[in-house]
């Protein structure tokens, strides 16, 4: 891990209308940083992760990453998105494609690679996340866990320079959760820059170099996590915590 | 039945569908070209794009066809001198694939608009994610599903316009309607006959194209 900011969030602003979802946000991952932002529901934690690669356009304030700002939109955009991997609540892989068409497609179409090149990585990454003898089937044919397993290769299928979780396993059954905690601890391990919307306090406490804490659009406190679980300094990051760890 | 043994009715029988056949597989290809592409435009960010495929849907969606095909005629081609063939019988013809195709091309625009609204917006944003353009996530990852879904209403939309294509011959190409016309005033006995004939070929046509369509739809829908 250097010390080089790879995402820079200054003076971010985002609201829904009469909600502010991100107040004042300011927010610095270096590169091979592992930042895992944690809160209830409604804090904006979403929002945030979203907003590094523009799928919500911010009001005010700037996000940079990699040394420059993002573009505002068009192919700009569409290029500084395919640097930034994105892994979905709700896995999104491409319901009309098989497994290995849903990794190939980015490289071969964003990219413009060889397809041979591509195969052959993608098979590759299927067979890290364990999923390389499903290469043929259809989405709706693999499990949950397995989908979103997929979901990790054909983002890394773009060799992209952060990978941004939102909510990775909340969609899942809880038999689950681990073998795609597996795969997001291993990149962790491997110095991947990565951005981690999550719920799983477990992942936060042997996974993460930082844990952000967010409430009410607010990132209201942020410590490595051993420091972070012992002796939270907030009374809303207290709460936060006495509710969820208590069970 | 000897109405039709007589080879001259039965030339113009079989040159009428033949007509009917040929209107309906143009007018598809241009329906099908047109609507898709109003349908892109429709759901494009381009504000002027959008009001275009908005004003073209409620225009032609709500014009009877016989207008259109009359204005095909008389309009493009009598007023404005728009010569699509030498031959006047083909002229006529490619006339009323382009009435068919622009009327035909704003229902399927609404249907694939309707299919598109089937896709989960997780999907678009998947394919924006991983850095596709606009195009490229309306070409490869919306319109291939919003397609599939909409094959069946798409059937219907067809099978209307192979019908419609009788229409044609309000502007004098003797298709099938100008055909089975032409034999009831020469065949004045043999009203229910003739009719009952060309009836009959529509359907015995129409209904497999429907259950084809029916079971395409089952075969190529996309699971969830």
């Amino acid at each position: 891990m250097s010390d080089e900011a790879l995402i820079v969030l200054e003076n971010v602003n985002k609201y829904f209308g009469p909600l502010h979802v991100l107040d004042d946000v300011n927010l610095s991952v270096a590169r091979g940083e592992v930042v895992v932002v944690i809160g209830p529901s409604g804090s904006g934690k979403s929002t945030l992760c979203r907003a590094i690669n523009r799928l919500e356009p911010i009001n005010s304030g700037t996000i940079t990453f990699d040394g420059k700002p993002l573009p505002a939109e068009g192919r700009a955009l569409a290029r500084l998105r395919s640097e930034v991997g994105m892994v979905f609540q709700s896995f999104n892989l491409f319901a009309h494609k098989t497994i290995l068409q849903n990794v190939m497609l980015g490289p071969i179409k964003v990219r413009k690679e060889k397809s041979v090149e591509v195969h052959e990585r993608a098979m590759s990454l299927l067979d890290r996340v364990g999923i390389a003898n499903q290469a043929e089937k259809y989405p709706a044919q693999l499990s949950g866990g397995q989908q979103q397993r997929v979901a990790i290769a054909r983002a890394l299928a773009m060799q992209p320079k952060a990978l941004l979780f939102d909510e990775p396993t909340s969609a899942l059954d809880p038999e689950m959760v681990g073998e795609v905690l597996d795969v997001m601890t291993s990149l962790a391990r491997e110095g991947m820059t990565m951005v981690v919307v999550t719920h799983e306090m477990g992942f936060a406490r042997h996974a993460a170099n930082r844990v952000v804490f967010m409430a009410d659009g607010q990132l209201v406190e942020q410590a490595p996590p051993a420091e972070f679980f012992a002796n939270p300094k907030s009374d809303r990051a207290k709460d936060f915590l006495s509710k969820i760890l208590t069970h | 039945m000897d109405v039709f043994s007589d080879s001259y009715n039965l030339d113009v029988y079989v040159t009428g569908f033949l007509w009917i056949l040929k209107l309906t597989a143009a007018g598809t290809v241009g329906a099908l070209v047109i609507g898709t592409l109003l349908a892109a435009m429709r759901v494009s960010p381009v504000p002027v794009l959008r009001g275009f495929g908005t004003a073209w849907v409620n225009i032609f969606r709500n014009t009877p066809l016989t207008l259109i095909i009359f204005f095909c005629y008389f309009g493009l081609y009598s007023t404005l001198g728009v010569t699509l063939s030498d031959n006047l019988e083909l002229n006529n013809y490619w006339l009323g694939v382009v009435g068919l195709s622009v009327y035909t091309a704003a229902f399927v625009c609404e249907a694939i608009r309707s299919g598109i609204n089937t896709v989960p917006a997780g999907q678009a944003e998947a394919a924006r994610a991983i850095g596709m353009t606009f195009r490229q996530t309306l070409t490869l990852i919306v319109l291939p599903q919003a397609g599939r879904a909409v094959v069946a209403p798409l059937g219907s939309i067809l099978i209307a316009l192979c019908k419609n294509a009788t229409i044609v011959g309000t502007i004098g190409l003797m298709e099938s309607s100008n055909a089975m016309k032409d034999l009831i005033n020469s065949n004045g006995d043999k009203v229910f006959t003739i009719f009952f004939i060309f009836a009959g070929t529509f359907a015995i046509v129409l209904i497999p194209t429907g259950y084809g369509f029916g079971w395409l739809a089952n075969r190529l829908a996309v699971k969830r």
